[in-house]
């Protein structure tokens, strides 16, 4: 499969990208183009202008921040996966980074462009939610704005990031781990992911986080990536975990394909929220 | 929609090409540079048959777009040895434990595991086919190729003990 032809120019900057994408009204943002290209050479994405952010090294940095870590935009999955600051105070990310597709894919995949992406069945857009991420998108003149995750996956393949800007960093506040016990060891976040082989998208999947601020996010159970805010409300008030799994379902609207239909999908959900929650060590 | 001159080196060797941008690296390889090591199976990054090393990482030859790729380097199965050079210890390796039957999956299999050895010398078994996630086999069931790799990181200078001298006079 070979995509429609595009004219291809190579961004220097940030800045530089903002104005190529002022100056092409029907143009796009490449860095890894593991979801943009497959939609190019299947011709569901059929572009004009290419603007490549690949090389900007600036955004590829995490950072610690005090209270959070900064992910930039261009951070390859493998980074995140293998990011020692990462596993220490943000380990749900790091985990769930490592699930997404295989070695090859994960090599070149970035977190910006699978938070604008926007695929309901990807991995990465449950941790921004699980784990209350605030996104950083740049507009055309340099300025900065914040959106928290909770409002910025909108629709299918839609984001709060408007033709013009782009997302440059995903902020992740620093998790406290649970207090541990001789008696019992807990780790406070789990990820469950059900899929038929390793290398595939979820058919579903349930992030959890717990602690002070505690966050319950669902793949592929709807249209959007979803934040579970009645079971997420119901961990922070401390309800039974057989409560939160019959919660976790309230506002979905799984879609059924040829792997699910929408029951399975919430009985999996369901499912696989009692098991995250007790590998996480909620009791 | 204007052509792009890139220039990358292809195992070991530098070229300067002007490609259309919509050019797939896996398709750079195969018809311009006459590389038809790296296989185009699923050409849906599923498969893995089209895996090469794009500095120092293990990638997917059909997600990548040539131009992504200019002023890097790429290894393809063709630039793990030269002519008469013996095997490297992941080709040795799938020789010894006949990691492959139809050869359709091998490169890209040599490359993704050649991708581990290089970061994990001693990979176990788990790790192995983790690391293979990526790489789908439809004739061996994946057991001999994770012999194969095994076998590679067991004997990482490649060369194949005598067996007369191993295994005692019985043999």
């Amino acid at each position: 499969m070979i995509p429609a032809a595009f004219d291809y120019v190579e961004a220097e900057s940030i800045q530089h990208a903002l104005a190529l994408l002022g100056q092409h009204d029907d143009s796009k943002l490449i860095a890894g183009g593991h979801s943009l290209v497959p939609m190019m050479k299947l011709r569901l994405a059929t572009p004009s202008v290419l603007i490549d952010i690949g090389r900007l090294d600036e955004l590829s940095r995490i950072e610690d921040r005090g209270d959070h870590v900064a992910v930039g935009a261009l951070a390859r999955h493998r980074s995140v996966e293998r990011s020692a600051l990462l596993a220490q105070h943000v380990g749900l990310l790091a985990h769930i980074a490592a699930q997404i597709g295989d070695p090859q894919v994960r090599n070149r995949g970035t977190m910006g462009g699978s938070m604008v992406h926007c695929d309901p069945a990807a991995d990465l857009p449950a941790a921004a939610l699980a784990l209350r991420s605030t996104m950083v998108i740049a507009g055309a003149n340099g300025e900065r704005r914040e959106v928290p995750a909770s409002d910025f996956f909108l629709g299918f393949m839609e984001t709060a990031v408007a033709h013009g800007e782009m997302l440059i960093e995903v902020r992740y506040p620093k998790q406290t781990p649970p207090q541990q016990t001789a008696a019992k060891q807990t780790v406070g976040w789990n990820y469950q992911k059900f899929c038929r082989r390793a290398m595939d998208y979820a058919i579903v999947g349930v992030a959890v986080q717990l602690g002070s601020d505690p966050g319950i996010a669902l793949v592929n159970m709807g249209s959007v990536p979803h934040f579970a805010a009645a079971a997420s409300s119901a961990l922070a008030a401390g309800e039974s975990a057989a409560r939160v799994a019959e919660l976790v379902v309230e506002g979905t609207e799984p879609l059924a394909d040829a792997n699910a239909t929408a029951d399975y999908r919430r009985h999996l959900a369901r499912t696989l929220t009692a098991r995250a929650l007790a590998a996480a060590g909620y009791a | 929609m204007s052509k792009i001159e890139i220039t990358l080196t292809v195992n070991g060797e530098q070229h300067t090409d002007e490609v259309e941008p919509r050019l797939l690296l896996v398709q750079y390889l195969r018809d311009v540079r006459r590389l038809t090591g790296s296989h185009i199976g699923c050409d849906t990054s599923n498969c893995g048959a089209c895996t090469v090393i794009l500095d120092g990482d293990a990638v997917k030859s059909c997600t990548v777009l040539a131009v992504q790729a200019r002023g890097g380097e790429v290894t393809t199965v063709e630039g793990l040895i030269g002519p008469g050079e013996p095997f490297t210890p992941v080709q040795q390796g799938f020789h010894q434990e006949h990691g492959l039957q139809c050869g359709y999956c091998t490169p890209g299999m040599i490359m993704a595991s050649t991708a581990l050895l290089t970061e994990n010398a001693d990979p176990t078994d788990s790790e192995i086919r983790h690391a293979l996630e990526g790489n789908l086999c439809r004739c061996t069931g994946y057991q001999t190729i994770v012999n194969s790799v095994r076998w590679a990181a067991e004997h990482p200078d490649g060369v194949v003990p005598d067996r007369a001298a191993t295994n005692g006079a019985h043999q």
